[in-house]
């Protein structure tokens, strides 16, 4: 299949013709033509390298009543993803090769995106023996990054062996950062609001001190680490203070905290209740400016699939989550692109290139150039659209942003060389799978 | 008098409206006097209490302040029903609800569940929260504003607020619903409150909130305060860690005989009940003459008798049809 793009904008601001064929960028400039090909006028269009998120909920196996490998690609696709990184927590764990190996073919097969399982740190996230990191590592899903998440690895000396053990892999454990007795029963940050509104707070040190304790042990044992989700300010002066003293530790923040805080609790609303969870409004200003200034690297949308009834409930009772990949572009450029803290060539850094690069995943890191992988979203910034369910394309619906205007909309987006989005509308499975390999 | 749908939060209510039921209770805590005490105002409708927790007094007295006014009254409550096998408040209102009923009142283990049920779309009925959680519990906070003011002014009660009464509230405030809704209550009433337990059971950013706050129980008796509250201490607090052992919680924060002694002539002795005699108040404070437990008990009924005729006499009836 080729298509012809015009008039694109890239990242870097310039405007330019792309030809995409054999699933690569085949020619880059201006006035390009070419018989048969598919013509997208992307005349006002930013054009982004494909979206890369390093923290997907896909559920599958064994939660499929809230999301699977098929229908959480999909919902990535319509957010201008093109990878996506699984995250560990589906029953059976992903915690052997042939979990991660299962849910990589089911990604496969689907085609809308490239589906990267994480394997889980420990058996079965329990935080007792390390999980087969070298046979997931070794198998055909190829892991790289390892994580409990959902859960703290919060014995130390597991976390020291699970940093140790990985560099024999050349992985990378990211971190789900929560003292788990400091936060047994937590329901909201801890604070003013919590104690007004009689839920049991989460204390900002919980995350806080696993972080400290976590640089300390990368340095102390030369590894890397990835710190899922950072959520408060404390937090990104930790991180700071780590890069400084040059230990090897990445981070990242997800649209949600960016954009959201505690207030929004107030009417129980369970759709705000989330893990980390929200936090002051000093919080999120304090992680936009440490997203801006590079000490966050990333951002990942943790993408958390729940049925209607895990939050159409007291708040104490419901699940923590958001679902986050369709809406995940639109919160960015309205919490750091529209305030001018980010431009569109940060964006591609911090949800494209930087997250491949610590889930070590090829073929992000020359987006554009004539001969790389054609993995690219185009996006329109200035539309405005009222979020709606019509905009979610998962199986669940715990959305915080429904009723909200938000910026920007995802008109194309293109997987190895093959529309997953047209026109704003994904492509139809049939299509999408029938093409891949081509 | 502002109008109410549902009683969700002592915040909901202006001083005009607190006042106004305080009073309305003076006029149904009359009818209680009555050789026949009925006033069957609300007869042909029906209120549910859903109680997801236990509470045997508070269930009692919306019971009795319901057949009062001559309503129908179904209680569920948790042992022996299907909230016990962990039905939802959603099924469990929405089965109710076919059942053509005017009020829901609502006792849950879970904060804020009184206000996700009034705003649900699962049931069209008034919400009386009665106790949700660590978060609220605003009938007690009005019988315990009652009583103090029917305290402070005998007969005399009706039409006053509370200004310039100084309250002291003692013991567990990060767990007690019944401390959150005396202080937001009492000071929209014009009392002053000063809060007072170990640092470990008062909450984060208390700072912010309209009352004073300490932890020396014995400097906190000395300012004369017209109302001592005590709170029910629950002895899994102890196992969490936020004191070490009952001994030293009664010695620090008990009101014990040493201090019932030592307190000043007016200071008057309030507990929400049920009462742990010996631990957080001995029983010489609470059977003490400047004790008010049992008027905050005889008072109950009045204030809930007040709150479901201000919710269900302006309210069309739901006419009882079932679906």
């Amino acid at each position: 299949m080729t298509l012809l793009i015009l008039g694109a904008t890239l990242p870097d601001a310039s405007t330019t013709d792309l030809l995409v064929e054999n699933g690569v960028i085949a020619e880059v400039g201006s006035g390009l033509s070419r018989a048969g090909a598919t013509v997208i006028d992307a005349n006002g269009l930013q054009a982004l390298p494909g979206l890369v998120d390093l923290h997907t909920h896909l559920r599958e196996p064994g939660f499929e009543q809230s999301e699977t490998v098929l229908s959480g690609s999909r919902a990535a696709a319509a957010g201008g993803f093109t990878a996506v990184h699984a995250m560990a927590n589906t029953s059976p764990v992903a915690d052997t090769a042939g979990v991660v190996e299962q849910v990589a073919s089911l990604g496969e097969q689907h085609g809308y995106v490239t589906v990267r399982p994480i394997g889980a740190v420990s058996i079965g996230l329990a935080g007792e023996r390390l999980s087969e990191i070298g046979a997931m590592a070794q198998s055909r899903a190829a892991v790289r990054v390892f994580s409990d998440d959902g859960r703290c690895v919060s014995d130390p000396l597991l976390m020291r062996r699970a940093l140790e053990y990985v560099k024999t892999f050349g992985g990378v454990i990211a971190q789900h950062a929560q003292e788990p007795r400091l936060t047994e029963g937590a329901q909201l940050n801890e604070g003013a609001l919590s104690s007004e509104l009689g839920l049991a707070g989460w204390p900002a040190v919980a995350e806080e001190a696993i972080i400290a304790r976590d640089v300390l042990l990368a340095q102390h044992v030369g590894a890397r680490l990835h710190v899922c989700h950072l959520s408060t300010a404390g937090s990104v002066e930790v991180i700071r203070w780590a890069k400084a003293r040059g230990i090897r530790v990445t981070a990242e923040v997800t649209p949600h905290h960016l954009l959201l805080d505690e207030q929004l609790a107030v009417g129980y609303d369970a759709r705000f209740k989330v893990n980390p969870p929200l936090r002051r409004a000093e919080d999120v200003l304090a992680l936009r400016a440490a997203l801006a200034e590079g000490v966050i690297d990333i951002v990942a949308t943790d993408h958390a699939p729940h049925p209607v009834e895990a939050k159409e409930c007291a708040w104490q009772e419901a699940a923590f989550g958001m679902v986050g990949l369709e809406s995940a572009l639109s919160v960015v450029q309205a919490a750091v692109v529209d305030s001018g803290q980010l431009t569109w060539s940060d964006v591609a850094r911090v949800l494209s290139s930087k997250p491949a690069e610590i889930g070590q995943l090829a073929g992000y890191d020359a987006p554009f150039a004539v001969g790389a992988p054609a993995h690219l979203t185009l996006i329109d910034p200035a539309a405005r659209r009222t979020f709606g369910v019509e905009h979610l394309h998962g199986k669940s619906h715990n959305s915080p942003y429904l009723g909200r205007e938000l910026p920007g909309r995802v008109v194309a987006t293109v997987h190895r060389g093959i529309p997953t989005v047209l026109d704003g509308e994904l492509r139809p499975q049939e299509e999408v799978a029938a093409r891949v390999g081509d | 008098m502002r109008h109410l749908k549902h009683l969700l939060s002592v915040r909901d209510l202006d001083r005009e409206t607190a006042v106004g039921i305080l009073d309305l209770a003076e006029d149904m805590a009359d009818v209680a006097t009555r050789a026949v005490p009925k006033l069957p105002t609300l007869r042909g409708r029906t209120v549910a209490n859903l109680f997801f927790e236990d509470s045997t007094r508070t269930r009692l007295s919306f019971e009795a302040a319901a057949k009062r006014l001559g309503a129908d009254v179904i209680t569920v409550s948790a042992k022996g029903s299907s909230v016990s096998k962990g039905e939802s408040l959603k099924d469990t209102a929405q089965t109710i609800a076919a059942m053509g009923i005017d009020a829901v009142v609502l006792r849950h283990n879970a904060s804020g569940a009184a206000r996700v049920l009034a705003d649900s779309a699962w049931i069209d009925a008034a919400v009386i929260n009665a106790g949700d959680g660590t978060h609220e519990h605003p009938t007690q906070g009005l019988l315990d504003a009652y009583t103090m003011r029917k305290a402070v002014h005998g007969d005399g009660a009706r039409g006053a607020s509370l200004g310039g009464l100084r309250v002291t509230i003692v013991g567990d405030i990060l767990h007690s619903r019944v401390a959150r809704s005396n202080v937001w209550l009492l000071q929209t009433l014009g009392a002053s409150v000063h809060l007072v337990g170990p640092e470990t059971l008062l909450p984060q950013g208390v700072e912010g909130w309209p009352v004073t706050s300490g932890t020396d129980l014995d400097d906190a008796l000395a300012e004369k305060p017209d109302v001592v509250m005590m709170l029910r201490v629950q002895s899994e607090r102890m196992l969490a860690s936020y004191f070490p052992n009952e001994r030293e919680y009664a010695r620090q924060w008990g009101l014990d005989d040493a201090r019932l002694a030592r307190l000043a002539p007016g200071t008057m002795v309030m507990h929400p009940g049920p009462m742990n005699r010996g631990l957080e108040i001995s029983s010489a404070a609470a059977d003490s003459e400047r004790s008010l437990v049992l008027d905050q008990v005889t008072n109950g009924v009045s204030i809930r008798m007040a709150v479901l005729y201000l919710l269900l006499s302006s309210k069309e009836s739901s006419g009882g049809e079932a679906s």
